[in-house]
């Protein structure tokens, strides 16, 4: 369980989050979406302890990400996180970039951590690319191999940050296909995305992001069907035109 | 018909000339290296104003003539009291002088790793340093190669000054040779360059060759 209890965070002057406040249960898919610079992005970053807070506190599964003590690295294993620009490890191969982790991080051998590795590049579709390095692959392969090797770590937590947004519109539609694959196998998922769409199809509650609040959330049918505030009304019919 | 009076002996001479040469540019590159890769990577990932002092010292050391610094050690080390042969004079003199040079090219080489990509690694759960050792040692090698041979040749070139303060190196083997023979310092000058040359060569190749090899993967 994730539990986000009043969260506050600045770069600066400029306030990104502004007193969030967000559970997320086990096995739960929740979406977040809203305009750029709306903060959203940053939550996800400071989940996994990528970005400190000012105010508040986040608990993954009872632990406190931001305590003093807490093994930032240990935490990290279970939470698995897919950027938007992809961030493959250009000098090695795509086994390579899905391997290194499970190697260095939870210190399996090569040969079991290339079995997890080939089964997760399955997985996503790449099972032909192994021994390819990232340059030579389009960016719905990348962002895919990303996803593997998240995956790799066995997380219980997969945190998506507008992981399509910088693909070509041809290339989404794999891309979307993988996570909503991982969706139906119950993975715990919270999604930054401007694919509304997809966020009405998979998620469980979506949650509409404004100056840095959560300003509406609900279930699906709920915030698209009905939205209850004035601004998420106005945001969805700028998005959904 | 060309006539010479440089005999085999005299090659021999020259080439053991070259031998202090290759061996202090060995030095001097190992500790530059060494020195350069610690200071570098500390003004990297150090806050700016924490590592001026260091910034400092490296400027002194760039900017400073080679020859100056080679000067200066020699006379100040006698003066505190110290004992160094010109050859170990020359070695720190260039290793630091080294190290100057590398620490810039290895900051170079830091900075240009993305932070995107560390994220995504530390996100994965890998430590600061296994971030350093698998991503961002691999990616600046890349950038800094180039630069790394070229200060190499730089470096093997400069310490022709090192005979000023003693050393028989090439450059001061090639010069004795003309002071005694008199008449042939051109023909003695171009065989000097000629063994530079031949030791710069293989460097400057095997480095295209890396490079070429890193390419082949982006």
């Amino acid at each position: 369980m994730i539990e986000i209890e009043n969260v506050e965070k600045s770069f600066g002057a400029l306030k990104v989050l502004d007193g969030v406040s967000l559970t997320v249960n086990k096995g739960e898919v929740v979406s977040i979406i809203g305009g750029s610079g709306s903060g959203k992005s940053t939550l996800l970053m400071c989940i996994n302890g990528l970005e400190p807070i000012q105010g508040g506190r986040i608990l993954v599964d009872g632990t406190e990400v931001h305590a003093r003590g807490t093994d930032l690295n240990r935490l990290r294993r279970k939470i698995g996180i897919v950027f938007q620009q992809w961030n493959a490890f250009p000098h090695l191969t795509v086994l390579e970039n899905v391997t290194l982790a499970p190697r260095k991080v939870l210190k399996k051998s090569r040969e079991e951590a290339d079995a997890i590795a080939r089964r997760q590049l399955e997985h996503v579709g790449l099972g032909d690319k192994f021994g390819s390095f990232p340059g030579k692959l389009s960016g719905g392969q990348q962002q895919r191999m990303a996803i593997a090797r998240a995956l790799a770590m066995a997380p219980e937590y997969m945190l998506f940050d507008e992981v399509t947004s910088a693909l070509d519109p041809q290339l989404v539609g794999e891309v979307l296909d993988t996570m909503r694959l991982l969706a139906r196998e119950g993975m715990t998922m919270i999604l930054v995305t401007h694919e509304m769409g997809f966020a009405r199809e998979v998620s469980d509650r979506v949650a509409f992001f404004k100056s840095g609040k959560i300003h509406e959330i609900g279930s699906p049918e709920q915030l698209f069907g009905n939205p209850q505030l004035p601004d998420t009304r106005a945001f969805l019919n700028s998005v959904l035109k | 018909m060309f006539h010479t009076a440089v005999s085999a002996n005299d090659l021999w001479f020259l080439a053991q000339g070259a031998g202090w040469t290759l061996l202090i540019t060995l030095i001097a590159m190992v500790g530059g290296t060494v020195l350069g890769v610690v200071f570098g990577v500390t003004r990297a990932v150090l806050p700016g104003w924490t590592t001026l002092p260091l910034g400092f010292l490296l400027d002194i050391f760039r900017s400073v003539p080679l020859l100056i610094q080679l000067i200066l050690a020699n006379s100040f080390i006698p003066i505190l009291g110290l004992r160094a042969t010109p050859f170990a004079v020359s070695c720190v003199v260039l290793a630091l002088y080294t190290s100057a040079y590398c620490a810039e090219i290895v900051r170079g080489g830091v900075l240009a790793v993305p932070q995107t990509t560390r994220r995504a690694a530390r996100s994965l759960g890998l430590t600061w340093w296994q971030d350093m050792t698998e991503i961002v040692y691999p990616m600046a090698l890349r950038v800094m190669l180039p630069s790394w041979i070229g200060l190499t040749l730089g470096v093997m070139k400069d310490t022709a000054l090192v005979g000023w303060i003693g050393v028989i190196e090439l450059l001061k083997s090639s010069q004795i040779l003309i002071t005694r023979m008199q008449n042939e310092p051109l023909f003695i000058l171009m065989i000097a360059g000629l063994i530079y040359f031949l030791i710069s060569f293989p460097i400057s190749r095997l480095g295209a060759r890396l490079e070429r090899r890193f390419r082949e993967n982006d």
